[in-house]
């Protein structure tokens, strides 16, 4: 990218920093969405269910993988090119799990009787889940670009292999962050 | 007095020798930027080529925006007129009565009054004034060879241009653009057959919106990387010109703010296409009952002005540090109260924050709430306040260059007092029973986010414009404009304030069947008249603009201003990574004017030792 000609003398990079601010701004959209959540909420006519199990489920998906991850990036620091791309490709099955486990868990409350259309109790639901799961599919995205990396280039520990590496591992702690955010808030706004 | 002030003999020597080597061109970066067509003027990477896209595609919208109020201030001003003559432009909207006499179709009123907001409060006034100086001047004041990514900044171009493209397309649709008011608030945006503009219009809306936050996020992250990470040396926080504190808290509220909005979308794309209920509850459309259930319309109205009100700060900031560097350069005075300056930007930012809910007074929100917004609202006057006075304060006793950047950073502080003060007003809950929705609330926005946004753009134009392109523009033409405007746009909106205070209600079509409005048909008549006289001045600032981009007269020296900031250290023909060598360092603030009986003192020019001793004299 053109930015290496940008040599910036601070320590944290400006593409991280970026990318730290991108994520604020992403935490803004949910914050509003749960907020409108709980304002409508408390105007009654709220429909009551429990989540499906399989969010759970996902949920430990989504956990491992970014353990795996962070496992994996200190395993490229180490040089150590096979534990590298085991848990990269490890990583990448577990984010697609999670993507399917999602979708089953909307199956889940379909069958239950809380379609997307009706009481905006599930609908929040639906669309909360839905946006997070969009933004896991555009961290999946590079998460793919990393494996192709990692297959195909020699492991090697550069700036800019590292910089790559560590902005895929920040969007994807953070995607597991804003779900578990996103869980605990379904479970403790009930 | 023998000065305390050292200066360096040759600028470029200096800066080569006391500068911060980057080793920006030991790298070859040809083929990425200006090597062809494509790369210089298209797809640049460059961020002054892109604020001059910002600049000229603003300027575009603009026009468009300002045409469509003229079309609905015939209809106001003249409501029994003919205006059959327009019909090859807006065909089927002028319908034409049995005798001859062409008027204007309902429906396509209601959609100009609502393109015209959309166009002027998005596409002109946030990314055609945030989008070209904070491009420009960014990298430029804090002396970086670009922005953190100049990808992203290309990209966030490209969106914004899409965004315009998609919403242009809308303005041809068989069933017309979107109708219902700029703030786009449900049922009317939320159910397809609610109107016709509510069908394709409102989803190319949407789309275009959309689009347009995915350009505010992307040059926003971009201007508060490059803000906080790529400052030179010797650049802190405490040394940056006002421009850059305002361009950079613009950014931090549209990354906050703008996010909202797109949820707020979302849930009405959901509720337009998939039949959910987030903003509608039982209704009835054409005798037919729907079958949402339970929704909240209220729900809306706060997403949208959580963004809403501090969209008009995205809108007013960048304008105001672009009037305190103007002024400051003008009035060859430092700046009056720096730090107050900055304090006040971040309390604005702040508070802009938490009076969104001031818009929804009648809106049948809990009386006890609105307590709470008005107290923040009228708050809002305390920072603003400072920053007048500040203004003020630097042009007192200042040797005031009047110039055509000067005039209009001077008619900003003018506009900003005027329509600031009704502010006071409006803030306040019980007033706005009487205010709600009235000529006064027009006259309001227009006069202190509008006209004085304006004024600001126009005195960064006219400030910067040898900057973008190396020519200086026709100063006689710049202040005929100015003059122009200043009386056209009071007289334009002056009257408003009557209009409001005797009740009479924005967005109607007609206002003949009601005595209380219809005894304003000359005020409006004036109106009107106004309204045209101020748009032909500014087609006269376009004409200048464009010859004076060819025609205008030559830079011949790097500072033609004598000014103190960074942007002014680089070569006059602008290159890429703006610095031939080295990036000049910086040594104090941006505002050394009149120190010691120097003119003005330039950021990299060191601190003597007999200055830093005649300072310390100057602090006992």
């Amino acid at each position: 990218m053109s930015t290496t000609g940008l040599i910036s003398r601070n320590k944290i990079h400006p593409l991280r920093l970026a990318l730290f601010i991108s994520c604020g701004s992403i935490l803004m959209m949910f914050g509003a969405l749960t907020s409108a959540y709980i304002v409508r909420q408390s105007a009654g006519n709220w429909l009551e269910f429990d989540l499906p199990t399989l969010f759970y489920v996902s949920t430990g998906a989504l956990l491992l993988s970014s353990v795996s991850l962070q496992a994996c990036y200190s395993a490229f620091l180490k040089g150590h090119a096979t534990m590298y791309r085991g848990l990269l490709a490890l990583t990448l099955v577990l984010g697609l799990a999670f993507v399917i486990l999602q979708f089953q868990a909307w199956e889940a409350m379909f069958d239950a009787g809380l379609p997307l259309k009706g009481n905006p109790s599930p609908s929040f639901v639906y669309v909360l889940s839905g946006l997070h799961a969009a933004h896991v599919l555009g961290g999946l995205v590079s998460l793919v670009v990393a494996v192709i990396h990692g297959f195909r280039l020699p492991v090697l520990a550069t700036p800019r292999r590292k910089l790559r590496l560590q902005l895929t591992l920040t969007y994807w702690h953070f995607m597991d962050f804003l779900w578990i955010y996103l869980l605990l808030f379904f479970v403790l706004q009930r | 007095m023998s000065s305390v002030i050292t200066r360096p003999q040759n600028e470029q020597a200096f800066i080569e020798e006391d500068g911060y080597e980057d080793h920006f061109h030991d790298h070859h970066h040809g083929d990425k930027y200006q090597s062809n067509f494509v790369t210089t003027y298209i797809f640049s990477m460059d961020h002054k080529m892109i604020a001059k896209q910002f600049l000229i595609t603003g300027m575009f919208w603009a026009v468009i925006g300002a045409a469509m109020s003229l079309v609905f201030r015939l209809q106001l001003g003249f409501p029994a007129g003919d205006i059959s003559w327009l019909e090859p432009f807006l065909g089927k909207w002028i319908t034409i009565s049995s005798s001859g006499v062409g008027s204007l179709s309902t429906e396509f009123y209601y959609a100009m009054v609502t393109m015209h907001g959309t166009i002027l409060v998005f596409f002109v006034l946030t990314a055609g004034l945030s989008g070209t100086f904070s491009n420009l001047l960014i990298p430029l004041q804090v002396g970086a060879r670009d922005m953190a990514s100049p990808l992203l900044n290309m990209l966030s171009y490209w969106f914004f241009f899409l965004a315009g493209a998609v919403m242009f397309a809308s303005l041809f649709l068989s069933t017309g653009p979107f109708s219902g008011g700029w703030t786009a608030y449900p049922p009317l945006s939320a159910l397809p057959q609610a109107s016709t503009g509510s069908a394709a219009g409102m989803t190319l809306w949407l789309v275009s919106l959309t689009l347009f936050v995915v350009s505010v996020l992307l040059g926003g992250i971009n201007y508060v990387t490059t803000v906080l990470n790529l400052r030179t040396k010797g650049m802190s926080m405490w040394r940056l010109p006002l421009t850059i504190w305002a361009f950079f808290v613009t950014a931090i509220i549209g990354i906050l703010s703008f996010p909202v909005l797109v949820s707020g979308f979302l849930l009405l794309m959901f509720d337009r296409g998939m039949g959910t209920s987030f903003y509608l509850s039982e209704i009835f459309i054409g005798g037919q009952a729907l079958d949402h259930v339970g929704g909240s319309p209220l729900l809306y109205q706060h997403l949208f002005w959580f963004l809403g009100h501090p969209e008009v700060y995205i809108i007013v900031l960048p304008a105001m540090g672009i009037v305190s560097e103007v002024l400051a350069v003008n009035a060859r005075k430092p700046i009056f109260g720096y730090k107050a300056m900055v304090y006040s930007i971040l309390a604005i930012a702040f508070l802009s924050f938490i009076v969104w809910a001031h818009h929804m007074f009648m809106s049948g929100v809990n009386p006890f709430i609105s307590n709470f917004f008005v107290i923040f609202t009228l708050i809002i006057a305390v920072p603003s306040a400072v920053k007048v006075f500040n203004w003020i304060s630097t042009l007192y006793r200042g040797s005031i260059r009047f110039n055509s950047a000067s005039l209009f950073a001077i008619g900003f502080v003018s506009m900003f007092i005027s329509g600031g003060l009704t502010g006071i007003w409006l803030g306040n809950s019980s007033i706005d029973i009487q205010l709600h929705d009235t000529y006064f609330v027009v006259a309001h926005f227009h006069i202190v986010m509008g006209v004085a946004a304006f004024f600001g753009m126009y005195a960064g134009v006219y400030h910067w414009f040898p900057k973008m392109y190396g020519r200086f523009m026709n100063e006689t033409l710049g202040q005929i404009h100015f003059w122009g405007t200043i009386i056209s746009a009071y007289a334009i909106f002056w009257p408003m304030h009557y209009l409001g205070m005797a009740g009479v209600p924005r967005r109607y079509y007609s206002f003949a069947n009601f005595d209380f409005t219809s005894q304003f048909g000359a005020m409006n008549a004036f109106i009107t008249v106004a309204a045209f006289v101020a748009f032909s001045f500014q087609i006269l600032m376009i004409v200048n603009f464009f010859y004076s981009m060819y025609k205008g007269k030559k830079m011949t020296t790097r500072n033609p201003y004598n000014a103190t900031t960074l942007e002014w250290t680089t070569p006059i023909e602008g290159i890429h990574g703006n610095w031939p060598g080295k990036i000049p360092s910086v040594h104090r603030w941006a505002y050394d004017y009149g120190k010691f009986g120097e003119d003005a003192i330039s950021q990299y020019v060191p601190v003597s030792e007999a200055e830093a001793e005649a300072d310390k004299e100057l602090v006992h």
